[in-house]
């Protein structure tokens, strides 16, 4: 069993997480740890325990055993209203589906946390709105989600995450309803403006050109993180091999 | 990348010197490797043999030749059939990736670990082109892109085959397959 001291190195860490959803075990003991700053892809086929392991990671779901940590806190010893509170405050979530409200304008959903962690009403508008501009959709503050193209939604999520300053982003599978192209801005836009913000990003996905925006990439099989990639420009000898 | 059609690719855009050729060629197509001015000669001197192009009179200037040359019609068909023949599928990767898994496992070496390393300098690989897409002009995106969808069907195969390998060691390795 590993130290319960977490490394301060490390902003957020599982260790032998295990979770189970009735008889099926999603995780069996998996451990991985991102650094500060740093941009984390999660890799591995449907059913791998993927998903699972960033929402305990994320503080969504709550190990059945091991530890996870957030800066130097365990997350999973805390109690709800303390896990909610970090997750107003300190996480950042982009989904594929479902997290923005289609009936308020995309300048009320960016708006909306700010205005729950008690931002004033006129700051909390104009930070949604220089974020959308930012994301180069300053002209759809005032359209209501459900209306605007997937890409563009998508775009309205990245703005609501990174508009609370958050420490860490939470992205599961950002683009996975999105054509390659509005894909692409979206990842683009999510991966260079979390890198400006300093903020670290945790990115869960099946898809290969999604994963290699990341600094670092692992691997999850069968409830484990079976495989790290290590920093980007290592192994570049094996990956010209196969030019 | 054929050197002679993409010359006379380029000069039925616009009639041109050997030195404007080059340039233009070691821009758009080189990709960090230029042509040197001895092939664009040769090859300018054999098109013009076949007929696909004509040289004038060398022109009055500093520098190397300034021989200008034009694109005949055979050149201009030659050029269209090229750009309507579709480019020959070429699974050489994948070749050499079966012939590695097919091997491990008829050595009784461990395929999946090799799949695995694969797997990793892909993603690797396709860090690096993203990382080079970030800040690259419209055209380095467009070729980095072209990669990145090569490498990721090969990580498909790469995928479906590492589910595949105790199917395919039973038939490539039957007596070392434990039977069912």
């Amino acid at each position: 069993m590993n130290s319960p001291v977490v490394t301060r190195a490390h902003l957020v860490e599982a260790r032998d997480v295990v979770k189970s959803f009735g008889q099926t075990l999603a995780l069996r003991g998996a451990s991985v740890a991102v650094s500060p700053g740093e941009i984390l892809a999660v890799m591995g086929p449907s059913g791998s325990g993927k998903s699972t392991l960033l929402h305990c990671l994320a503080g969504i779901f709550e190990p059945d055993r091991g530890e996870v940590w957030f800066d130097g806190q365990r997350l999973n010893t805390l109690g709800e209203a303390e896990r909610t509170k970090l997750r107003r405050t300190a996480f950042g979530f982009v989904f594929q589906f479902g997290q923005l409200v289609p009936e308020l304008t995309a300048a009320d959903n960016v708006a909306l946390p700010l205005l729950l962690n008690r931002v004033r009403r006129r700051a909390a508008y104009k930070t949604a709105e220089a974020w959308l501009d930012r994301l180069g959709i300053g002209d759809k503050g005032a359209n209501r989600t459900g209306e605007l193209s997937g890409g563009e939604a998508q775009r309205v999520a990245v703005a609501r995450a990174l508009a609370l300053a958050p420490k860490v982003i939470f992205a599961d599978e950002p683009t996975g309803s999105l054509d390659s192209l509005a894909g692409e801005k979206v990842m683009d836009l999510l991966t260079g403006l979390a890198r400006e913000a300093g903020a670290t990003v945790l990115l869960v996905t099946h898809d290969a050109r999604v994963a290699a925006y990341a600094d670092r990439v692992v691997m999850v099989r069968d409830g484990l993180v079976s495989g790290d990639l290590g920093a980007v420009g290592e192994q570049v000898s094996a990956a010209k091999a196969v030019r | 990348m054929s050197v002679p059609l993409t010359l006379l690719g380029l000069l039925e855009r616009e009639p041109s010197h050997g030195y404007d050729l080059k340039r233009d060629y070691d821009t758009y197509f080189g990709r960090g490797k230029q042509l040197p001015f001895g092939q664009v000669y040769a090859t300018l001197g054999r098109l013009a043999r076949d007929g696909k192009v004509v040289g004038g009179e060398t022109e009055p200037g500093e520098g190397p030749d300034r021989k200008p040359y034009w694109i005949t019609d055979a050149g201009r068909a030659e050029v269209d059939a090229w750009l309507a023949d579709p480019v020959e599928p070429e699974p050489h990767l994948q070749t050499i990736l079966f012939a590695k898994v097919t091997l491990a496992l008829m050595l009784g070496k461990p395929a999946a670990a090799y799949l695995d390393k694969q797997r990793f300098a892909h993603i690797r690989r396709m860090q690096e082109l993203t990382e080079l897409r970030r800040d690259g002009a419209l055209v380095d995106v467009l070729l980095a892109d072209h990669a990145l969808f090569h490498l990721e069907a090969d990580l498909r195969w790469i995928d479906l085959t590492s589910a595949r390998l105790a199917e395919l060691a039973a038939v490539v390795n039957p007596e070392r397959t434990p039977k069912p």
